[in-house]
């Protein structure tokens, strides 16, 4: 039987507000527990929600990124259930009418073509708190620190036919966010998470199959690994004979297995029903024209930008501005080399990013900036040093040597253009290697490479290699 | 001097014939003689009474005190006070000291208030005879055998027996108006959206609004003045500049239209009850009113409709009563739903357990529609209603409630007819609007209280209304024999 797969995601992307969606509290991470957990993030008796502005502005602004439907008349509702970590025993969070409506984006399939995928809501909520089963003796302990803490879940159709889809789409919603500055993307704090609705039918087949939710996958790499046992999972379950049990699983990456959380039945009744705390949101047109005015140039249209201006090619464009920070370093070092692209994009993604990695670094931490590598790339552009000679170059600077200027002063590595110097060089290697002088005239052209190679070697590797060439060609026809 | 009213207080505090500390005493060892036999305070802050009494003294030395510097003052128990215990009549409570005061608390205190202290109530708010508080149900001062109404029982009580010249309520479905018609004085349930939620623990948000209670319509007026405002804490709060409430009293009352609507008046009322009613609309005649008899066709659909609305809501605002961060705790809880269980089994009487259980019902999935988005939905029928009432009416009068104070234990086992003793009531929070209720008469030494219902910001002219009335009239200036 041929399977065709099924998948959904639901994202929270807590946004980078400074105080709490209903409250005056901090939202900054790491702070000692419960000491940002105000009257309101506590629910004491007779305490109040207000609505943050900023959260609500946030909001639009990823539905308007996205072509979404932005409600006019939107409403807070409390979904009901008792958990400690959960100070009211609700979450306010929306249902029936969430602020942002149906929209879509394009995912890269990464063999050259593109996918549509529908976006169904976006709507805004509070976290609960954590609860810490460790080093309470037995007890659990309860920091209100994340209550209120605001959230965007962002609810797709299920559109997506593998985990490799799914990490693409989700991979385009982390760098979106991050561009509308709205989420700091942060996935080890929390930031950035997911759950996953999976179900398989058999090909062709238009109903949906029964699915399982999986939850709170919190890395890419997990989801593709969790989406991809589950799928193994409800194939081997339906080629055995059996049914798909509609139910929330949890992935366990260190088992390398989902496992059942609650089965439908076990399912929450949330009741919910609308805030009567809370007035409807009202916005207009021209507070959503506002902020459609702020948005910022988004990762497919900087792509496009990218490789009309610099004809790069589409993986590099799609590398350079998946990640907002990569696409700001890539700019500015074109803007640092005098415009240019190919070269900026090359050390850029491949020395540059090779390097973080090596060293486990992000881009925000890289002792090279900008205008250091833009700096370095213009000497490769003005003859001043060759591509190869660049790599030492980029290592002194690297190890915090200075800009390329000083360490191509300090290590003389300033290339040699003079023609009677290298000229010179030239006269000797000839004159040094008779035997492989005949073999060349004799109608073996392999061996020039080693004529090469011998007069770098003589010039420390300072030689124009575009002038050597010449050079050579020229006397070794002689 | 605890036979003055406010206004007269104020005065007297004014003139400096007396000092806020003298009049806070006075009203002290009141409580002290008074309290054990109407149970009406659940807690007396007399240190702090007095310290506040002594600081208003010296603000009325120097000439910069307001209407109410040194006026002393209860706060029903649902009000947080920070320091002081914050129970809303439940054991659940019994052990809350609020770490924070509530805006109708701080307005208070700034305008000058002294409080003396907190008062008894039905627990959360939920009842109407005051016989569901943890601490004990409160004695009608006019009958110690009968109840005071309720929630606000406590607040109504200190009031008529003399224990506080003016109280704070609150009225979810007439808890400020049903209390102060069965004994006997003057209360207001603003506009909601008037006053600050903020700090009034929450029994039904849409419908809970706080308000006065006070001998008169002027000390009413008072009082409100100082608690109405925006609250940038209360999402529901208005931002709306208040008028002022004491300068149109004394306006005549030549052209006033009352509406008189014929649900008011059919079976259900005490006929005595109606006769005393009838008596102060004769009254009105007499200052130039013109009576127009109306119709509020949907006010069957009143009760019901509260009875779903309220209870969802109080299902999930006490919620967060669960023995995990305040309040009641069970002994030794085995595991997480053990704590749950326990704590809320223990921690809530039956009547609050009544509701959530209704409550929680009626917003599970598959009863939804027919019962929360039903019940929602006759509340727009009903607002209708008075909508079209008040555009040819300038207030609505009738009832507060069906009958006077009923003896202790009498409704206790019938929660039925319990919830009728508010049917004239409940459709004005129903709607959001403000309403009165004046002492008109007495049935057996028994109060009864008119029902003045205005549109949608018209307090002032409510306290107008009643303010005339009680110009002719001496029903306000009564006071219960052994309180005297």
């Amino acid at each position: 039987m041929q399977w065709e797969v099924v998948i959904g995601l639901e994202i929270h992307a807590q946004l980078a507000t400074k105080t709490k969606i209903f409250s005056g509290a901090s939202t900054a991470y790491g702070a000692e527990p419960n000491t940002q957990a105000c009257a309101v993030s506590l629910g004491l008796p007779g305490v109040l929600p207000v609505l943050n502005k900023e959260a609500l502005r946030m909001a639009v602004k990823f539905g308007l990124a996205n072509d979404c439907e932005i409600t006019r008349h939107s409403v807070f509702a409390r979904k009901n259930y008792f958990y400690p970590d959960l100070p009211k025993g609700y979450q306010i969070s929306q249902m029936d009418l969430p602020i942002v409506g149906k929209g879509h984006l394009e995912i890269d399939l990464g063999n050259g073509g593109t996918k549509k995928i529908g976006i169904t809501r976006a709507h805004l909520e509070e976290d609960a708190g954590k609860s810490l089963h460790e080093d309470f003796h037995g007890s659990t302990g309860i920091d209100l620190n994340r209550a209120g803490t605001p959230l965007l879940e962002i609810v797709s159709e299920p559109d997506m036919s593998s985990a490799k889809e799914a990490v693409a789409y989700m991979r385009k919603i982390h760098a979106l966010v991050q561009y509308l500055e709205i989420c700091d993307g942060n996935m080890q704090e929390g930031s950035f998470r997911c759950d996953a609705n999976v179900s398989i039918r058999p090909k062709g087949q238009q109903e949906l199959g029964t699915r399982t939710e999986l939850k709170n996958i919190n890395s890419f790499r997990f989801v593709e690994r969790a989406i991809n046992i589950e799928i193994e999972r409800q194939i081997d379950v339906i080629e055995g004979g059996g049914n798909v049990v509609q139910e929330t699983r949890l992935f366990d990456p260190e088992k390398d297995e989902t496992r059942s959380m609650r089965s439908k039945e076990e399912a929450f009744d949330y009741r919910y029903f609308p805030d009567p705390d809370l007035l409807p949101v009202v916005i207009d047109d021209e507070y959503i024209d506002a902020i459609r005015a702020t948005l910022p140039e988004l990762p497919d249209a900087k792509k496009a930008r990218l490789i009309a201006e610099f004809a790069l090619s589409n993986d590099d464009a799609n590398a350079l501005t998946s990640d907002k920070k990569l696409a700001e370093f890539f700019e500015a070092t074109v803007a640092a080399s005098g415009g240019e692209g190919k070269l900026s994009s090359n050390w850029t993604l491949v020395e540059l990013l090779g390097a973080l990695n090596k060293e486990g670094k992000t881009i925000a931490d890289s002792p090279v900036t900008p205008a250091m590598l833009g700096g370095m790339i213009k000497r490769i552009k003005d003859n001043t040093i060759s591509g190869k000679i660049a790599k030492t170059v980029f290592q002194a600077m690297w190890a915090g040597e200075g800009d390329a200027d000083t360490v191509i002063d300090k290590k003389g590595l300033k290339q040699v253009t003079d023609t009677g110097a290298i000229e010179k060089l030239i006269d000797e290697v000839i004159a040094n290697n008779q035997a492989q002088v005949e073999q060349y005239r004799g109608g073996n052209e392999k061996v020039f490479g080693f004529f090469v190679g011998q007069v770098m070697k003589a010039s420390q590797g300072k030689a124009n290699p575009g002038q050597v060439n010449q050079m050579l060609k020229a006397k070794l026809q002689g | 001097m605890h036979n003055k009213t406010i206004a007269q207080l104020s005065a007297a505090l004014h003139a400096k014939e007396i000092s806020s500390e003298e009049l806070t005493q006075d009203y002290l060892d009141r409580i002290e003689k008074f309290n054990p036999s109407v149970n009406a305070y659940v807690t007396v802050t007399a240190e702090q009474a007095l310290a506040s009494a002594r600081a208003a003294d010296k603000y009325i030395q120097a000439g910069s005190a307001g209407p109410l510097t040194g006026i002393p003052l209860a706060h029903k128990d649902i009000f947080c006070t920070n320091g002081v215990k914050t129970t809303c009549g439940s054991k659940m409570l019994d052990n809350f000291i609020a770490p924070y005061d509530a805006t109708v608390v701080t307005k208070m205190t700034d305008a000058g208030i002294v409080m003396l202290g907190k008062t008894n109530m039905d627990e959360f708010a939920m009842g109407s005879s005051n016989e569901t508080s943890f601490y004990g149900p409160v004695k009608n001062p006019w009958a110690l055998e009968a109840v005071p109404g309720g929630s606000s029982g406590g607040s109504a009580a200190v009031v008529a027996a003399r224990l506080a010249p003016g109280s704070t309520g609150t009225d979810t479905g007439g808890s400020i108006r049903q209390p102060a018609a069965l004994c006997g004085i003057t209360g207001l349930k603003p506009t909601y959206g008037s006053v600050s939620r903020y700090g009034m623990i929450a029994f039904a948000s849409s419908l809970d609004q706080a308000g006065p209670m006070a001998r008169t319509a002027e000390d009413c007026a008072m009082l409100l003045q100082s608690m109405v405002g925006f609250d940038e804490k209360d999402s529901t709060s208005v931002d709306r500049a208040a008028p002022s409430y004491t300068v149109d009293l004394d306006k005549p009352l030549d052209g006033l239209r009352i509406g008189l609507p014929k649900e008011h008046f059919e079976e259900g009322l005490d006929p005595q009850v109606a006769k005393v009613v009838e008596a102060a609309i004769d009254e009105y005649k007499k200052l130039g009113a013109e009576i127009v008899d109306i119709s509020l066709p949907n006010t069957s659909l009143s009760v019901p409709a509260y009875y779903v609305v309220a209870p969802a809501e109080c299902s999930s605002n006490l919620s967060r009563f669960d023995g995990v961060r305040f309040g009641y705790r069970c002994e030794n809880p085995k595991n997480l739903e053990d704590l749950y269980k326990r704590s809320r089994g223990e921690g809530f009487g039956p009547e609050v357990k009544r509701r959530i259980l209704i409550g929680a019902y009626a917003l599970s999935a598959g009863y939804y529609d027919a019962y929360y988005l039903k019940a929602q939905r006759s509340r727009q029928l009903i607002s209708n209603d008075f909508k079209a009432a008040f555009e040819n009416v300038d207030v609505i009068m009738g009832p507060t409630a069906p009958h006077t104070a009923f003896n202790l234990g009498e409704k206790a086992d019938d929660p039925v007819s319990m919830y009728l003793s508010d049917i004239y009531t409940i459709a004005v929070n129903l709607a959001g609007l403000p309403g009165m209720s004046v002492p008109a008469g007495f049935v057996n030494n028994r109060p009864v209280g008119l029902q003045i219902i205005g549109n949608y910001f018209d307090e002032a002219r409510l306290l107008n209304v009643a303010h005339k009335f009680q110009q002719v009239t001496d029903w306000h200036d009564q006071a219960p024999e052994e309180f005297k």
